[in-house]
């Protein structure tokens, strides 16, 4: 099963390479990771999507909350949640059909062209995993992906509930 | 009130120093260039011993050893690359233990950091996966609170050993700044619990009062937390066995009656038998490892798990606890003993004749019975005498291999701390060093090293650092001129052929001794080995290295049967044989 975990830790030096060496270190895989600093300056927060059971996960958070730098370790998807990721697309875009299948897909799936050559159109879709991954699919379908590029996930919990120290 | 003045002192005089405040007694390093500084401050400084050891490997035994007799944190100091890279093996079997220790290793200026600079290595990179946690010091000033800190972290909680990283243009002598050593320590995102949660000691007690068939199954948690005397009064208030983890052994007194002996791979006949029939697994401090339960699957089936432990991650790990208490082994145990008291709670004493007597009948195998021969010693012979010749006294350290289970198994550790071995990680090379630690803290105590002619090997070159420093153990090699676990796995698992298990041209190691200018014995009769073994005991000043012939065939038995149950075991019979 798909999990995410959020991560809140100390913004040290080291303190990444600890929680990205404890995963491969023990096995468990990561697919996706985010890092990046809080509103409050002295704390990083890391957002990781995991696969594994129950007895995994239990595993899981308690070696990352083991880690001296880690100040609090939560299963987002154990509760109501917000989950965003970013994808960015680019594609060849040569002939009008072309432009406009990129056009009409990325309107449907409320994304937007944010950059654009003779030959080139790039699309930023913002959304959960599974749409990106929707988009994805659709954009392959059509066959002019040039490349692809995806931000991970970052998540949130919904109402009052806050992952604070 | 008078402000204090901060004072100026240069990186290197700050490490000395705060080391100092800190209470340490021996440092045990290796100088080389990047920590030529510290050295420096460190020429004829008084309150700090400096061991100067022959490879860095033991300088990290050494101090693991001097930590486990005495409960406090080792202390090492190297120096960059090589220095800090030798450490790495002594560092990961402190780690498998929970061995509270501080390693300060040298680094090469932060300027050329990253330029694969002369003896440079990623030290914290290195050891990240093996240690508690580790710092890589960038400010002279921040020098004194990182040492803190990695005191504090190593010694609270589980403990473990901590790395600090300290480059050489921060240690320079010329450049001070403000010297600062916080006397509290506060880290937000650090907070061991210690105490165990009331709803769950409620549940635990309830539990063991209500069983039928409990066993107390207690680790080396029970030793790191000083917890032997309550331990010892649960067991006693409520009448339950006693087993023991390697790592758990004098946790209760190994003649204790209630004592059923060491559990696991070479766990005594009984001590399986009870874990196996149990109703209720009272688990503190141990960590239900591979070599204890053997196939996790058919473990313990009828058991309900109640499973105390610091450390969080160790709970439900191998195998799923009904009822897991976070907490360290001596504040849980206080807490399940008032509750007893309290509530006055007692469990059926008819029940426990009863499983008790059930438990006689297991001992009557005698699982532990080996014949002796007039022509050869046998190595668990030379543990008894051994044990004879101490009076139960002595710290015993150990290699690894089939003399340190020998020696497990049969020497009875009266108090915790006594027993000094590599658990975990399974050390060859441990025993020697450790014991130079063990008998630096406490001189006036025997202390010998249980060892075999492929372990002693491998950190040999310490007889020098015992001669300069006068520190005369008490080398006792069970020599059966082959590497004697390896071989008797061959010769049960893969049809005899003893693959480069044979130690051929073995060195004279009572010249060997000589030369390094201690005293050599050697013994082959066994009518002479408690006369040689006294001898030996008695030249106080000296160390000796005892050279001890043993019959080469000789398997370490009970052993569990692989895949099997936990008392799924090959014992042997009274003539040597396999039953």
């Amino acid at each position: 099963m798909r999990r995410i975990l959020s991560i809140l830790l100390e913004n040290e030096p080291g303190a990444l390479s600890r929680i990205v060496g404890l995963f491969s270190q023990r096995g468990y895989n990561i697919e996706s990771l985010t890092v990046a600093k809080t509103d409050d300056e002295t704390l990083s927060r890391i957002t990781i999507s995991t696969r594994g059971d129950e007895r995994v996960l239990e595993q899981i958070t308690k070696q990352v909350n083991k880690l001296v730098d880690v100040l609090k370790v939560r299963e987002l998807t154990e509760r109501p949640n917000v989950e965003r990721e970013i994808v960015l697309v680019k594609m060849l875009a040569e002939n009008n059909e072309q432009r406009e299948e990129i056009k009409r897909c990325s309107d449907i799936f409320r994304g937007q062209i944010i950059d654009v050559t003779a030959k080139i159109y790039t699309v930023q879709l913002l959304g959960t995993s599974e749409k990106v991954e929707a988009f994805i699919d659709v954009m392959r379908e059509n066959g002019n992906i040039i490349e692809t590029v995806r931000s991970g996930v970052v998540g949130i919990g919904r109402g009052d509930k806050a992952l604070k120290p | 009130m008078e402000k204090e003045e901060t004072p100026m002192l240069s990186g290197a005089q700050m490490v000395v120093k705060s080391l100092e405040e800190l209470g340490v007694k021996y440092l045990f390093g290796y100088p080389g260039g990047a920590v030529l500084d510290i050295y420096d401050a460190l020429f004829e400084h008084q309150a700090i011993e400096h061991i100067l050891v022959r490879h860095e490997q033991a300088a990290v035994h050494a101090a693991d050893g001097y930590a486990r007799a005495t409960g406090d944190v080792g202390s090492v100091l190297v120096t960059s690359g090589p220095g800090a890279t030798n450490t790495i093996t002594g560092i990961a079997t402190a780690y498998m233990d929970s061995i509270p220790l501080v390693v300060l290793s040298g680094q090469v200026p932060t300027t050329v950091i990253g330029e694969d600079a002369f003896q440079e290595t990623d030290m914290v990179g290195c050891s990240r996966p093996i240690v508690k946690h580790s710092f890589l010091v960038k400010r002279a000033e921040d020098i004194p609170e990182a040492i803190a800190k990695a005191y504090y972290i190593a010694r609270t909680g589980r403990p473990g050993p901590v790395v600090v990283d300290l480059p050489k243009d921060i240690v320079n002598p010329l450049i001070k700044a403000p010297y600062n050593l916080p006397k509290d320590i506060n880290i937000r995102s650090y907070k061991p619990s210690s105490k165990g949660h009331p709803r769950q000691i409620k549940k635990a007690v309830e539990l063991l009062c209500n069983a039928k068939r409990p066993v107390l199954y207690t680790g080396g948690g029970i030793i790191s937390a000083d917890a032997s005397t309550e331990l010892t009064s649960l067991a006693e208030k409520l009448n339950i066995p006693v087993t023991n983890t390697l790592m758990g052994l004098g946790g209760i007194s190994g003649v204790h009656p209630q004592f059923v002996g060491m559990l696991g791979m070479h766990g005594t006949y009984e001590a399986n038998k009870v874990m196996h029939n149990a109703d209720l697994i009272f688990a503190v401090g141990a960590r239900f490892d591979d070599r204890v339960t053997n196939n996790v699957k058919k473990f313990c089936p009828n058991a309900t798990i109640v499973h105390v432990d610091v450390d969080p991650t160790s709970i439900s790990k191998t195998i799923q606890a009904h009822v897991p208490v976070v907490g360290g082994a001596k504040r849980v145990l206080q807490q399940v003993l008032d509750l007893i008291e309290r509530a006055d709670i007692d469990n059926d004493k008819d029940e426990m004749a009863k499983w008790w007597s059930q438990i006689d009948q297991w001992r009557e195998v005698d699982s532990l019975g080996y014949k002796k021969s007039p022509e050869q010693i046998m190595p668990q012979q030379v543990i008894e005498c051994l044990y004879e010749v101490t009076n139960g006294d002595a710290y015993v350290t150990s290699d690894v291999g089939q003399h340190q289970m020998f020696a497990a198994m049969y020497y009875p550790f009266k108090k915790p701390r006594q027993w000094i071995n590599s658990g975990g990680l399974g050390t060859m090379g441990f025993g020697l060093p450790a014991a130079m630690g063990v008998k630096l803290a406490f001189p006036d105590s025997y202390v010998a090293c249980v060892t075999g002619d492929g372990s002693i090997q491998m950190n040999i070159q310490e007889l020098a650092t015992c001669l300069q420093y006068g520190i005369p153990v008490k080398i006792i090699n069970i020599n059966n001129s082959s590497l004697g676990m390896v071989k008797q796995w061959q010769s049960m698992f893969y049809d005899g052929r003893h693959s480069h298990s044979y130690m051929d041209s073995l060195p004279d190691f009572v010249k060997l001794a000589e030369a390094y200018g201690h005293v050599g014995m050697r013994v082959s009769d066994p009518a002479e080995l408690k006369d040689v073994m006294e001898k030996a005991f008695a030249m106080k000043d000296k160390l000796v290295f005892l050279d001890i012939n043993v019959d080469p065939t000789a398997h370490v038995y009970p052993m569990q049967i692989k895949g099997g149950k936990i008392d799924d075991m090959v014992l042997a019979t009274k003539d040597g044989e396999n039953k």
